[in-house]
C-alpha cells in the first residue's frame, strides 16, 4: 500500500476542520479504505473525541516522534470500522514538540501502512499549521460561507502556493441555502469567484452535525443526513470518482450553476 | 565562540533599527548564529528592528517564517530581508516584509520616478495577490491577475491591474499627483493617490475603471482607451 498524505486546513479556527477529517476519514473506511488520522492540533487535541475515542488513549503523535512507543502502539483503532485509526495528539504539550521534518518522516512510515493519511491542522499559519502541511500529498483548505473565514482562506492558500504545495482543493462548509437565497451569506459562487481553486465539497448547514460531533459518531455514519452524504461525497471525489454536487436545494439555480463551475 | 560567529554575520546600525549582513554559508548554521549572537546579548537586542542580508540565498516562505517567529518570540521583530535571490525577494514580499532598507530622500525619489516614468518600466506581476501580500516598488506596477481582499500595492507611480482590485492600492506614494490606479472589476477597499485617501461606494455594476487626482480629489471614471 502507499497511502496518499491529506492535510485539511483554514487559517481559521472554528469552521469544521476536526469534523472534517473525522467524517471523511470515516467515509473513506467504510468504502473499505484503510485509513490512519492523525490529529496536529498539540495542546488543543479535540480530534479524539468528536471520533469517540479519547477514553482509549495510552500513547500520542509526540510519543511516536520522541521515541517512547513504536508507531502501532499509537494507532486507536476505531469503534467501528476496523480499517480506521486516530493518532492522537499530546495534550500537555506545545506545538514546538513536532518539527516539519518529524512530521514528514512519520508521513513516509504511514505510506505502507493504509490507503490514507489524513491530518487535522490547527488554525494559524504558525509553527503548528506548517507542521501539519509538511507531509502532505494534498492539502484541502475549508471555509465557511463568511467573509472572515474566506479573507483566511486565502492567506493559506497563498502560503501553500508560495511553499510549492500545489493548489489545495476547498471544501465549503456550513451552507444554508435560505440565507443565500436571501442574499444574507455569501453564496458558493461568491466565495469560489474569490479563492479561485478547485472545489471538492459543499456540505450544507446542518444541526445533526453538531449532534454527533457531541456524541463522538462522525454524521458521515447516517445515512441519511446531507451533510453525510456531502462528506462521502468529498472522500469518493479523493478517490478519483466523478460524483456530481449534492442538489441541496433543488429548486435553486445556483447549486447547478455550482456543478459547472465544479466541472464535475 | 564570537570570532567563529563573526564569520557568518556582521551587524550594522541603521537610524530605524540593525541590519545583519549573512555570510555565504547553509542556511541552518547562518540561522543557528544569529539565534546565538541574539541570546548571547539579549538587553542589546531585546525590542530591535532587523533587517536582513542575506546575499544570495534562495529562500522559502517556511524558512523565513521559522526564522521570524523565532526572533519574535526573543523579542526582535524582522522587518526586511535583502537578497539577490528574486525567489527570496518574491518570499520576502509574500510575507509582508521590506526588501528594502534605504529610503531615498524626497528629492531623490522624484529624481528616479522621473526616470523610471521616461523609461516606461513597470514591475510585472503575473498572479493573483492574496491576502497578507504586499508588494512595494518605487516606479509604476502592473497586475496580470486579481487583487484580492487583505492584498496590498504600494507604487511611486501608476497601479494598472488587469483584474478584480478588491485589495488595498497607494499609487504616487512618493508625492505624486500625475498618476492613475486602473482595473477592469474596480472595487478597492481602500485606494490611496499621492496623499488622498478614498473608499468607494458599494456598485453593482462592474464595469473597467480609471481613477487619478483632478483638481486635488480623487476622480473616478470609466476607463476606456
Amino acid at each position: 500500500m502507499t497511502a496518499k498524505i491529506i492535510t485539511i486546513t483554514s487559517g481559521k479556527g472554528g469552521v469544521g476542520k476536526t469534523t472534517a477529517v473525522a467524517n471523511i476519514a470515516v467515509a473513506l473506511a467504510a468504502e473499505g479504505q484503510k485509513v490512519v488520522c492523525i490529529d496536529a492540533d498539540i495542546g488543543l487535541r479535540n480530534l479524539d473525541v468528536v471520533m469517540g475515542l479519547e477514553n482509549r488513549i495510552v500513547y500520542d503523535v509526540v510519543d511516536i516522534v520522541e521515541g517512547r512507543c513504536r508507531l502501532r502502539q499509537a494507532m486507536i483503532r476505531d469503534k467501528k470500522y476496523t480499517e480506521l485509526f486516530l493518532i492522537p495528539a499530546a495534550q500537555t504539550r506545545d506545538k514546538n514538540a513536532l518539527s516539519p521534518s518529524d512530521m514528514i518522516r512519520l508521513g513516509d512510515e504511514l505510506r505502507s501502512e493504509c490507503d490514507w493519511v489524513i491530518i487535522d491542522s490547527p488554525a494559524g499559519i504558525e509553527r503548528g499549521f506548517r507542521n501539519a502541511i509538511a507531509a502532505a500529498d494534498q492539502v484541502l483548505v475549508i471555509t465557511n460561507p463568511e467573509v472572515s473565514a474566506v479573507r483566511d482562506a486565502d492567506r493559506v492558500i497563498g502560503l501553500l502556493e508560495a511553499e510549492e504545495k500545489g493548489s489545495p482543493a476547498l471544501i465549503l462548509n456550513r451552507i444554508n441555502p435560505t440565507l443565500v437565497k436571501r442574499n444574507d451569506m455569501l453564496s458558493p459562487e461568491d466565495v469560489l469567484d474569490l479563492l479561485a481553486i478547485e472545489l471538492i465539497g459543499v456540505v450544507p448547514e446542518d444541526e445533526k452535525v453538531v449532534i454527533a460531533t457531541n456524541r463522538g459518531t462522525p454524521i458521515a455514519a447516517d445515512g441519511k443526513s446531507q451533510a453525510g452524504q456531502a462528506f462521502r461525497n468529498i472522500a469518493l471525489r479523493l478517490k478519483g470518482e466523478q460524483v456530481p454536487f449534492l442538489e441541496i436545494d433543488d429548486q435553486s439555480g445556483f447549486w447547478g450553476r455550482l456543478s459547472k463551475l465544479g466541472g464535475r | 565562540m564570537n570570532d567563529n560567529q563573526s564569520e557568518f554575520l556582521e551587524i550594522k546600525g541603521l537610524r530605524d533599527g540593525l541590519l545583519v549582513s549573512l555570510a555565504d554559508a547553509p542556511w541552518d548554521e547562518l540561522q543557528a548564529a544569529l539565534i546565538r549572537q541574539i541570546e548571547g546579548r539579549q538587553s542589546f537586542f531585546q525590542g530591535a528592528r532587523l533587517a536582513l542580508n542575506v546575499g544570495n540565498q534562495a529562500l522559502k516562505v517556511a524558512d523565513l517564517v521559522e526564522l521570524r517567529d523565532q526572533l519574535s518570540e526573543r523579542g526582535v521583530s524582522l522587518w526586511a530581508v535583502i537578497s539577490d535571490s528574486s525567489m527570496t525577494e518574491s518570499t520576502s514580499q509574500l510575507l509582508g516584509l521590506a526588501t528594502r532598507i534605504s529610503k531615498p530622500k524626497p528629492d531623490e525619489a522624484r529624481q528616479f520616478a522621473v526616470s523610471v516614468f521616461e523609461d516606461q518600466t513597470a514591475l510585472w506581476v503575473n498572479r493573483t495577490l492574496r491576502s497578507g501580500v504586499r508588494i512595494e516598488y518605487s516606479g509604476h506596477i502592473v497586475v496580470y491577475g486579481d487583487v484580492n481582499p487583505g492584498a496590498e500595492i504600494a507604487a511611486s507611480g501608476s497601479v494598472l491591474i488587469w483584474g478584480r482590485l478588491r485589495g488595498v492600492v497607494h499609487a504616487g506614494k512618493d508625492g505624486d499627483s500625475s498618476v492613475f490606479v486602473c482595473a477592469l472589476d474596480f472595487s478597492p477597499t481602500q485606494l490611496r493617490i499621492e496623499n488622498e485617501i478614498a473608499v468607494l461606494p458599494q456598485e453593482e455594476n462592474v464595469c473597467p475603471k480609471k481613477a487619478q487626482i483632478s483638481d486635488g480629489k480623487i476622480v473616478l471614471e470609466p476607463w476606456v482607451s
